[in-house]
């Protein structure tokens, strides 16, 4: 299994992640033996075979009552923030 | 004083005796920090502040009467565990400078049982590695031999265990991230059955995968920080409502008449000779206890690390996802639109390991692969938790080696990701079948420690840990220390 660069490139925008020029070949050979890696996978007969839902039988996400639970704690939680104003966060101007 | 040697249960003692006070306690390994920490690279924060406050808050305690069996003791917190008030790094660039609004549950659960915080430990970037090179802080150092890696991604935990920086540590085990530095520093580790212990507050990687244990010299140490971290939180809804065994109670369990299996599949392939000689002589040991030893099959768990490699990345590409640059954590200069912000915010605040896993992940669950990759990879996920509970109608436990090699030199497998994945070709197993599994320590290939691994069926904690226990009862391996740190 060989990924292209282009394939490469793809995954970092989907993935939103900025790779530089450099690091491009690197990804390029490491990606391509992964997935030749994982690629044995595909000789396994699962055709009757369910996929794991949970690791435990039986359980599953359990949900809670639609109450209220959480206090508002937006002004701590903002102190981690790059960059706010008031009660927002401020990112570079989306729609012009 | 050599505080740093004994047992939980032994300080505890002392404590309540009045011998030292929490305080006393907390100097004595504060002391140890300074001196030992700049060449283990194994904390990432040392929290002595706190730590003295903590332990004036356990001596008041123990003063009124009203302390608990681990009031005074101190602890290290893997940096994966958020701490209010206290950075929180993950291992990462991106969260270098992210202050926690609050506290994991198993700090809280922690902080009132009345421990004392030492600090937080180094890590591979978010919990991805197996050598505690990936971390943004550079690398731990083996205390046993300091151009070796300590494993990883719990690499600091184990270090500062193994060189008494604390007496015990937390981890976190997606892989085998408890087990593996474990065994490489010559500590017990264990990874509870997933669900046991709350994740709420511990950084995610893998959701399906994720749990977090304890890292300490012995199983009884083990056990008993176990049972303060154990059982139902509502705020994570992973979190197994059940009632928590009395682990310590139950460690006098005798061995006589156990099944164990030994996994053949772990003898196959890839095993060091030394390595495997030391783990047989452990079975030996078993024997000799009166267990009754059986050789199992569980035939689907050489796919273990394929497996893992789909779903592991697939996970933590979602997961990751909330690293934006915008609510917490690192952010790009001058960014030219948003686009521009989370791309250059992520690239540079993840590593290159990070990065791969993410990139890996997003390709396996890109459009047109997610059926081929990540729904195989669970439906073989199938086929080795059905193997495994089928050699649990056999047995009480399973056994086989920890890491298939002692620890190895720093740099020595970073080039090449797929040597690095396969340290954990032992491990990953009972991740992926939500098992409880632990490393315990099993002799010395030259001056570096091996580990033997114990594997239980779900919920099965107390059996391993008597196991755990009554090996520790007839072999010193898990009390010996590394010279320069006695």
């Amino acid at each position: 299994m060989s990924l292209t660069r282009t394939q490469v490139e793809r995954m970092a925008h989907l993935a939103r992640l900025d790779i530089t020029e450099a690091e491009l070949p690197v990804y390029v050979d490491s990606l391509s033996k992964i997935l030749s890696f994982v690629e044995q996978l595909s000789a396994v007969d699962t055709q009757s075979v369910e996929p794991m839902a949970h690791p435990l039988e039986g359980e599953s996400q359990r949900l809670r009552a639609d109450d209220v639970s959480e206090t508002d704690r937006h002004e701590k939680y903002q102190l981690n923030a790059p960059s706010v104003s008031g009660d927002l966060y401020i990112v570079p101007r989306v729609i012009e | 004083m050599s505080l740093h040697t004994l047992s939980i249960a032994e300080l505890s003692a002392g404590l309540a005796r009045k011998d030292y006070s929490a305080v006393e306690l907390a100097q004595h390994f504060l002391d140890r920090i300074s001196s030992s920490n700049p060449a283990l690279n194994a904390y990432i924060t040392v929290t002595a502040e706190r730590a003295l406050a903590d332990a004036r808050a356990a001596d008041a305690a123990l003063a009124a009467g009203t302390a608990g069996r681990l009031t005074g003791i101190p602890v290290a917190q893997k940096d994966i565990f958020c701490t209010d008030g206290i950075r929180t790094t993950c291992g990462s660039r991106m969260l270098d400078n992210f202050i926690s609004p609050y506290d994991a549950t198993v700090v809280e659960r922690l902080s009132s049982a009345g421990t004392v915080l030492l600090g937080k430990t180094n890590m591979d970037e978010f919990a991805m590695g197996s050598s505690n090179e990936t971390s943004w802080y550079g690398p731990v150092r083996n205390p046993w031999d300091l151009s070796k890696v300590p494993g990883g991604s719990s690499g600091g935990s184990a270090a500062v265990v193994a060189a008494r920086l604390a007496p015990v540590a937390t981890g976190t085990d997606t892989g085998g991230s408890i087990r593996q530095p474990a065994a490489l520093v010559g500590i017990s580790g264990i990874k509870p059955t997933y669900g046991r212990v709350s994740r709420y507050g511990m950084i995610a990687f893998a959701s399906s995968l994720d749990q977090a244990g304890i890292m300490a010299p012995s199983a009884e140490d083990c056990a008993l920080f176990l049972q303060a971290i154990a059982g139902f939180d509502p705020r994570d809804s992973t979190s197994v409502d059940r009632p928590v065994p009395d682990y310590a109670a139950e460690l006098s369990t005798p061995v006589k008449g156990l099944r164990i299996g030994i996994l053949k599949e772990f003898f196959e392939r890839g095993l060091d000779g030394v390595t495997g000689a030391l783990v047989n002589a452990a079975l030996e040991q078993y024997r000799a206890l009166g267990a009754e030893l059986v050789e199992v099959s569980c035939p689907n768990l050489p796919l273990s690390v394929p497996t893992y490699y789909v779903v592991a990345p697939a996970e933590c590409s979602s997961n990751l996802s909330r690293f934006d640059g915008v609510r917490f954590g690192h952010r790009c200069e001058n960014p030219r639109d948003l686009i521009d912000l989370y791309k250059r915010s992520r690239g540079e605040g993840f590593g290159a390991e990070v990065k791969r896993r993410i990139m890996t992940g997003t390709y396996v669950l890109s459009a047109g692969y997610y059926d081929a990759y990540y729904l195989k990879a669970q439906k073989i996920r199938s086929l080795i938790t059905a193997d495994f509970k089928a050699a649990f109608e056999k047995v009480d436990l399973l056994i086989g080696p920890t890491s298939p090699t002692p620890a190895f030199g720093l740099g020595a497998k970073v080039d090449d990701p797929i040597t690095m994945y396969l340290n954990d070709i032992y491990t990953i197993g009972a991740n992926l079948a939500g098992l409880p599994a632990m490393s315990i320590p099993c002799g010395f290939d030259g001056h570096l420690p091996v580990g033997v691994q114990l594997i239980g069926p779900h919920f099965g904690e107390s059996r391993m840990l008597s196991a755990a226990h009554a090996y520790q009862s007839v072999t010193d391996f898990h009390r010996r220390m590394p010279a320069a740190y006695v």
